[in-house]
C-alpha cells in the first residue's frame, strides 16, 4: 500500500472541504473519504486505488447514521451499516426489497463495517480493473484500453457497455433504491443537494474512470425512498455461484404496483448483467395494463434483454438474466401481504 | 490459547510464537537481503508514523504506526496477538475476525488508526480466566476444525451470530457464518458446534 495521510471529520463541511481538494472524482482521485474501508483498502491493497490522503466519515455517524420510516417514505443516513437496515423491522416489513438486497450482499462481518453511503459507491469487481499487472484498463489508466473485452468476461456486463469497458456494477442495494425511485441527497461545496439515484452512476461510455455524477468532495448523506403501496410487494432476487456471500452473476429487484391480477405499474431493476444500477424500462413498459402470469413474466424477461451485447463468456447472463426477472416477478405476486 | 492440550500437557501456543518471533527478529535477514527496502520502509515510517491508543481486551494499548497498518497486523505484528490470522487480507475469508465495539469485523480491512476509541475483542479476550467460552468448548466438543486457521474466525463470528439471535437452525448458521470459509471443509462440525453453543447460550438467560 502506498503512503496516506489519514484524518477523521469532525463535521461535514470539513470532510466536504477536505475532499473537494481532488481535481475530480474519478476513481484514483488522490483524496478519499473513507466509510466502512470495504472497498477502498482492499483497492489500495491492490494498488488500484492510490490516495494520498483519507478522511474517515464514520464519526459523522451521530448525524448521518439514522433510520427513519415515516408515511412519506424511507430516510436512510449515509452512514448507516449495512447490516443495520437490513435487520430493520420496518424496512423488512413494509421495503422487503431493500432489506433483502442488503442481506443477501457480502458476509455478516462485511456488513457490519459497510455504510450505506460506500456501498452504493463500491467498484466493480472485474478482475482486469482489480489487478494493476494487467495494463489495460480505461477505468484504472485511461486510454490504456480494456483487456475483459477480449478476456475472460464471464463475470462482465451485458447492457449499458461501451467499447472503451464493459465492467459489471456489482452491488445489490443499489438494485433496490433504483427500482423505488429513490433519490440521493449530498452535501457540496455549494450546499446540499438531491440527485434522484437514477442519475448517481453514469454509463462507462467513453470515460469509464469517471463513475459518478458526484462533483469532488461530494459528500453523500442519505437516501429517500417514497412511500407508495407497491414497496411492500417487493422483492430481491440474487443469482450467484454459490448460495451465499458471493456477487450476483444476475439479479433482480423488483416492486409490484397491481390491481387484482393485473399489473398497473411494475418497476423492475437489474444487478450484476449491467454497468451501473439498471432500470429494465421495456420490461416495465411491456406489463402495464397486462395480467402477470408465467407468459406475461417471461416476456417481460425477454423485453429486457432486448438491447444485450455478450462476448465470449457471459452470454449465459441472457437467458439467465431473463428468467432472474420472470422468476422475480412471479414471486413478487405471490408474495401474500 | 492457552491451556492443557489433548495429551493433559501444559502449553502455551502463543508464548512459542512470540519466542519464534523474537528470535526471527533477532536475525536481520531481510535487512542484509533488501538494505534499500528496509531503509525506505524506516523512512517512511518515521515522516508518517502516528500515536495510536487502542482498546484491546479491555487493556489499552499506545503504539506508533504507520498510518497503513491494519488493525490485523497490529494485533499479530505489534502486540503479539496472534490468533486473529491472516488468510487472504482482503477481506473474502473471515480468518481475521474480530469483535469491535460487539460487532464481528474483519481486522484486515480496518485500520488501526480508525479503531481508535473502540472496544476490539479478539480470540485471545473469549475465556473467562481459566474457562473456555461455550463456543470455544462447543467447537473442541464437535471436533469443528482439522488444521485449525479458520478456527478463532469461525468461533468469534459464531459467537456474534449467537448473540445475533440468528442461530435457531442449521441453515441459519449456515447463512450466517458463510463469511468464514475453511480450506479443510469442517463445515458440518462447524454448523453443529455453532448449534450446540447456541442451544447452551439461550437456554440460560444471559446475565447483564
Ligand atoms: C469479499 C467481499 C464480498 C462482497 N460482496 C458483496 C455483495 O455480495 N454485494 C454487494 O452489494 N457488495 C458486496 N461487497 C462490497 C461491499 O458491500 C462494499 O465494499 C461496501 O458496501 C462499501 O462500503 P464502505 O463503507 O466500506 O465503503 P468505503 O470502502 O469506505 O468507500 C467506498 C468508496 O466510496 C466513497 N465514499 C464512502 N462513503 C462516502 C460518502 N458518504 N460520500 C461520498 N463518498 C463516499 C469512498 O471515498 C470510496 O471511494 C463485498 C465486498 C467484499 C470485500
Ligand atoms: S484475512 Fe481478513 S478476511 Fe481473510
Ligand atoms: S480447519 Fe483448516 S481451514 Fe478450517
Amino acid at each position: 500500500m502506498r503512503p496516506f495521510t489519514y484524518e477523521t471529520a469532525t463535521d461535514a463541511p470539513e470532510a466536504v472541504r477536505a475532499a473537494a481538494a481532488s481535481a475530480d472524482a474519478h476513481v484514483r482521485a488522490p483524496v478519499q473519504l473513507i466509510g466502512g474501508g470495504t472497498t477502498l483498502l482492499d483497492l489500495m491493497k491492490l494498488d488500484v486505488m492510490r490516495p494520498e490522503r483519507l478522511v474517515d466519515v464514520t464519526p459523522l455517524y451521530a448525524r448521518f447514521g439514522r433510520i427513519e420510516a415515516t408515511p412519506q417514505g424511507l430516510r436512510l443516513g449515509a452512514l448507516v451499516r449495512m447490516s443495520e437496515a437490513a435487520e430493520h423491522p420496518a424496512i423488512a416489513r413494509d421495503y422487503p426489497v431493500v432489506a433483502q438486497s442488503l442481506a443477501q450482499a457480502a458476509s455478516a462481518q462485511l456488513r457490519n463495517m459497510a455504510r450505506l453511503g460506500g456501498n452504493v459507491l463500491q467498484r466493480t469487481r472485474c478482475n482486469y480493473f482489480r489487478d494493476p499487472s494487467y495494463s489495460q484498463c480505461n477505468k484504472r489508466d485511461p486510454g490504456s484500453g480494456c483487456a475483459a473485452i477480449d478476456g475472460f468476461n464471464r463475470l462482465h456486463a451485458v447492457l449499458g457497455t461501451s467499447e472503451a469497458c464493459i465492467a459489471h456494477y456489482s452491488g445489490d442495494f443499489a438494485q433496490a433504491l433504483i427500482a423505488l425511485d429513490a433519490t440521493v441527497e449530498v452535501l457540496g461545496r455549494q450546499g446540499p443537494r438531491a440527485i434522484a439515484f437514477a442519475d448517481l452512476h453514469r454509463l462507462p461510455g467513453r470515460t469509464p474512470h469517471i463513475e459518478t455524477t458526484l462533483e469532488p468532495g461530494e459528500l453523500i448523506t442519505g437516501f429517500v425512498v417514497p412511500a407508495g403501496q407497491w414497496t411492500r410487494r417487493s422483492t430481491y432476487l440474487k443469482v450467484r455461484d454459490r448460495e451465499s456471500y458471493a456477487f450476483a452473476l444476475a439479479s433482480a429487484a423488483v416492486a409490484l404496483d397491481m390491481d387484482g391480477d393485473t399489473v398497473r405499474h411494475a418497476r423492475i431493476a437489474l444487478g450484476g448483467v449491467a454497468t451501473v444500477p439498471w432500470r429494465a424500462r421495456e420490461a416495465e413498459a411491456l406489463l402495464a395494463g397486462r395480467t402477470l402470469d408465467e407468459a406475461a413474466a417471461t416476456e417481460a424477461g425477454r423485453a429486457a434483454f432486448a438491447h444485450a451485447v455478450v462476448h465470449q463468456n457471459n452470454a449465459y447472463k441472457v437467458p439467465l438474466g431473463q428468467a432472474t426477472v420472470a422468476r422475480a416477478l412471479l414471486a413478487a405476486q405471490a408474495m401474500r401481504l | 490459547m492457552e491451556g492443557t492440550d489433548h495429551a493433559g500437557r501444559g502449553f502455551s501456543r502463543r508464548a512459542f510464537l512470540e519466542t519464534g518471533t523474537l528470535a526471527a527478529a533477532a536475525v536481520p535477514l531481510a535487512a542484509e537481503a533488501r538494505p534499500g527496502a528496509r531503509a525506505m520502509d524506516e523512512a517512511v515510517a518515521a515522516t508518517t508514523g502516528v500515536p495510536v491508543m487502542l482498546r484491546i481486551n479491555g487493556g489499552e494499548h499506545r503504539l506508533t504506526l504507520d498510518p497503513r497498518t491494519t488493525l490485523l497486523d497490529t494485533l499479530r505484528e505489534h502486540l503479539g496477538l496472534t490468533g486473529a490470522k491472516k488468510g487472504c487480507d482482503q477481506g473474502q475469508c473471515g480468518a481475521c475476525t474480530v469483535h469491535v465495539d460487539g460487532r464481528r469485523a474483519l481486522a484486515c480491512l480496518t485500520l488501526a488508526v480508525a479503531a481508535q476509541g473502540k472496544s476490539v475483542t479478539t480470540i485471545e479476550g473469549l475465556a473467562q480466566g481459566g474457562t473456555l467460552h461455550p463456543v470455544q468448548q462447543a467447537f473442541i466438543d464437535c471436533d469443528a476444525f482439522q488444521c485449525g486457521y479458520c478456527t478463532p474466525g469461525q468461533i468469534m463470528s459464531a459467537v456474534a451470530l449467537i448473540s445475533e439471535g440468528h442461530a435457531g437452525n442449521a441453515a441459519d448458521v449456515c447463512e450466517g457464518m458463510s463469511g468464514n470459509l475453511c480450506r479443510c471443509a469442517a463445515y458440518p462440525n462447524i454448523v453443529a458446534a455453532v448449534e450446540q453453543a447456541a442451544r447452551e447460550l439461550t437456554a440460560v438467560p444471559k446475565a447483564a
